[in-house]
């Protein structure tokens, strides 16, 4: 069994393993339509993604586990892919939500007395 | 944050009379203008903030759920509506299914952190299949109470 596992290994096809951690930046955090969009970006990749905010932990492709995370602005998401296309994923993932902020705006400085 | 929190149980509607989504919106957006949750005079504009809402993208996220929601001044604190659907209802659900369980949540424009926690709460329990089949069984308004206090108690129902 051993044996036989360690060959498959050998012989499939590489499997990589990309991690990065990435800030939500928009002011309404990972509301619905943002994670909509998480959700998307993730299924137009085949590696798995996974996602841990704090103690939760989700499954990127995923619409219902990915709106348990809460993940307010500010918020450091830990997304970890598995797959051919690990690097390619993480990569859009972090495009979409520091870079894109999903087309939201950022909070607005509150002039505090 | 739990289910007690935020949800007007006074404002649970056990079987919905509407038969499509946008009269379901009203119906649910009407109990908790009744309930007095939403301030004077701003129903009919919630519900077509809602609607408005839906049309955009589907909170309908499969497995026989909708989590319509907007944000609007009305209120100051989350609040929410429970109502259900024997029938089965068509939400333009991402997986084209039925809706047989509808969670309206009404958020203040100013928080959205607290939104967040409310759509945490409710999502964990949804994505229970036991609880959604629970939640489902239930024909009174006072099961639902029951079922969501219980809930609340209890996070792996």
């Amino acid at each position: 069994m051993a044996g036989l596992r360690m060959q498959t290994r050998k012989d499939s096809v590489k499997k990589v393993v990309c991690e990065a951690e990435i800030e939500i930046k928009n002011a309404d955090g990972l509301h619905m339509r943002p994670a909509m969009q998480f959700v998307d970006v993730a299924n137009q990749f085949d590696s798995d993604v996974a996602v841990t905010s704090g103690e939760n932990s989700a499954d990127g492709k995923s619409i219902m586990q990915m709106s348990m995370l809460a993940a307010t602005y500010g918020t450091k998401l830990k997304i970890r892919a598995e797959g051919a296309d690990a690097q390619k994923v993480v990569s859009a993932l972090r495009e979409l939500v520091e870079e894109k902020k999903f087309g939201e705006p950022p909070p607005k400085l509150k002039a505090e007395s | 944050m739990k289910f007690a929190d935020f949800v007007c149980f006074k404002a649970t509607i056990p079987e919905l009379r509407a038969r499509d989504r946008d009269g379901a919106i009203a119906e649910l957006v009407s109990a908790l203008d009744k309930a007095g949750k939403l301030g004077k005079g701003n129903r009919e504009e919630i519900i077509k903030a809602v609607v408005r809402r839906e049309k955009e993208a589907s909170t309908g996220m499969g497995k026989g759920v909708a989590v319509p929601h907007v944000k609007h001044a009305a209120v100051k604190d989350v609040v929410a509506a429970i109502g259900q659907s024997s029938a089965g209802i068509d939400f333009s659900a991402l997986d084209k299914r039925p809706v047989y369980t509808i969670m309206l949540l009404i958020s203040p424009v100013d928080n959205p952190d607290k939104h967040l926690q409310a759509m945490e709460n409710i999502f964990r329990h949804l994505q229970q299949e036991r609880f959604r089949k629970f939640l489902r069984q239930c024909q009174r308004a006072e099961q639902i109470e029951d079922l969501l206090i219980e809930a609340d108690e209890n996070p792996f129902l």
